[in-house]
């Protein structure tokens, strides 16, 4: 389970979260809206400890994760895949090593065969083929990258998936299929997960649970009825601007 | 209303503040390497890789700067020679400006550009592309997989390009002057073993890895620290070259003022 309560943090004179409170509970998938620059990846790296509130308390586990130990925060990022924005491979090494890389148990990622194994079948579950292996950041499409960065993400089977923005800059067919795969992978491994986005017709889609982060506070949390049904013109306004909610009726 | 003008007591205030919170966050990556040295099986064949690459990628322009600055040392002393000195006293001179002086502050610099400038730039792009930030998320450590192999390939190396360079340059200067003056092989050589001391091969080596240790730390710290996308980068890889330079002018006044005193 992820707590947050009363997060506050700033950069600078910019209060970029102003007391959040957020909870994900285990099985779920949330998402969190908001309009570009509200706060929302800032609070993401919050929870695998990537970044420090000012003040607050942000649990993961129940464990206080700004007052762990390096080596206690490092054992729980273990159990938190993160899916960048933009991959954020690494250039210099191919699509296996990238892979690889999420093998967070040493033992693991040493074994030549597991490793194999599991790169390959990570790849499977992001619809990528072993042809791509061989293959560097910088020969793959945006697409591409991003389901790589999502293969990396779940080669270590963490519990917990954290996705940032993982459909933006790309087209609405890769869009889909990546809001698919969020879904997929929530059904097949039974990961919690959490997805920052400002696509709100991919939110409705794939989530449990929304969330809209707004002026520096969450402003309405619930379910998709209960956010197609809110007279918070701040909610209006934002899902008005993508999409008519009422399309995405059960 | 606030005043607009300069206030010298806020600049150095700034400045201050500034430098501490350099010093800071240079002590807390200098502890961060110290806890990465455990996980050796992670850095060592980093650091082999790392090396070649340094070693390798640096090695032509090390020679070109080696024979150029062996030549000309041969030929200005030639310019400046005065006849009533024994000719031999030349083996001695060039010998010991390149050893002592030239080999390590000429090469630690070039490579302060070329290393500092490349580990900055790697570091400082990984940064703002959120790699650090990827590394950190796997519970893998950025000091052990990313700056304890730049920072002992540099602090490695140094030492083994600078003693290349000796010796390429020494060779460059005993045939430079014997273009200028009547100096024949054995007083050249005569001359570099009279007064040669195995300190001063020692001293040269002791400068070199210093060097390659203020380069390696330095431009990693940098780039690790890079803000603000790909300018953020540029002033990353510019502050890398501009540091490490003045650190090594500054180490090398240190060194000489306490080795050979």
């Amino acid at each position: 389970m992820i707590e947050l309560r009363g997060v506050r943090k700033r950069f600078g004179e910019q209060v970029v979260l102003g007391g959040v409170n957020f909870d994900v509970r285990e099985g779920e998938t949330v998402a969190l809206l908001g309009p570009s620059g509200s706060g929302k990846s800032v609070l993401l790296k919050h929870i695998n400890g990537l970044l420090h509130p000012d003040a607050g308390s942000v649990k993961v586990d129940g464990l206080e994760v700004p007052l762990l130990r390096r080596d206690e925060l490092a054992e729980l990022r273990t159990r938190i895949g993160y899916v960048f924005q933009n991959g954020a491979l690494f250039d210099s090494m191919d699509v296996f090593e990238n892979v690889r890389l999420g093998l967070v148990d040493e033992t693991k990622y040493r074994d030549e065969e597991y490793a194999e194994a599991r790169v390959l079948e990570c790849l499977r579950l992001v619809n990528l083929t072993p042809e791509t292996l061989k293959k560097y950041p910088a020969q793959l499409s945006g697409g591409m990258r991003k389901r790589v960065g999502i293969a990396r993400a779940i080669a270590g089977a963490p519990k917990y998936l954290l996705y940032d923005e993982p459909t933006s800059g790309l087209d609405p067919v890769n869009a889909d299929i990546i809001d698919g795969l969020v879904k997929h992978l929530e059904e097949e491994l039974g990961v919690t997960s959490v997805m920052v986005t400002h696509d709100v017709r991919g939110a409705f889609r794939v989530a449990d649970r929304l969330a809209l982060l707004y002026d520096a506070t969450i402003v309405l949390e619930g379910t998709p009825e209960e956010f197609r049904e809110s007279t918070d013109e701040r909610v209006k306004s934002f899902l008005e601007r993508d999409f008519d909610p009422t399309s995405f009726a059960a | 209303m606030e005043s607009t003008g300069f206030h010298p007591f806020r600049f150095v205030g700034r400045l201050v503040l500034e430098g501490l919170a350099h010093l800071g966050r240079i002590s807390l990556m200098a502890a961060e390497l110290f806890r990465g040295l455990a996980e050796w099986r992670i850095w060592v064949p980093r650091t082999v890789t790392e090396a070649a690459n340094v070693g390798v990628g640096s090695l032509f322009i090390v020679l070109l700067i080696a024979a150029f600055a062996g030549a000309v040392t041969a030929f200005q002393a030639g310019y400046q020679w005065q006849t009533s000195l024994p000719v031999y006293v030349l083996g001695t001179l060039i010998v010991n400006t390149i050893v002592l002086e030239l080999g390590p502050v000429l090469i630690g610099l070039v490579l302060a550009g070329r290393i500092g400038a490349r580990y900055a730039a790697e570091l400082g792009t990984m940064r703002v592309t959120e790699q650090i930030d990827a590394l950190e998320s796997l519970g893998r450590s950025p000091a052990s997989h990313l700056i304890i192999p730049r920072v002992l390939a540099s602090t490695l190396m140094l030492p083994v390009l600078v003693v290349i360079a000796d010796v390429v340059a020494v060779a460059a200067g005993w045939i430079g002057v014997k273009q200028v003056l009547p100096v024949t092989d054995w007083d050249f050589a005569y001359g570099a073993k009279y007064f040669w001391r195995s300190f001063d091969a020692w001293y040269s080596l002791i400068k070199a890895t210093a060097f390659g240790w203020a380069i390696g730390l330095i431009s990693c710290y940098m780039g690790f620290n890079t803000q603000q996308g790909a300018e953020g980068v540029g002033k990353s890889a510019t502050a890398a070259v501009v540091t490490s330079s003045v650190i090594i002018l500054l180490l090398n006044t240190l060194l000489a003022k306490i080795l050979l005193h």
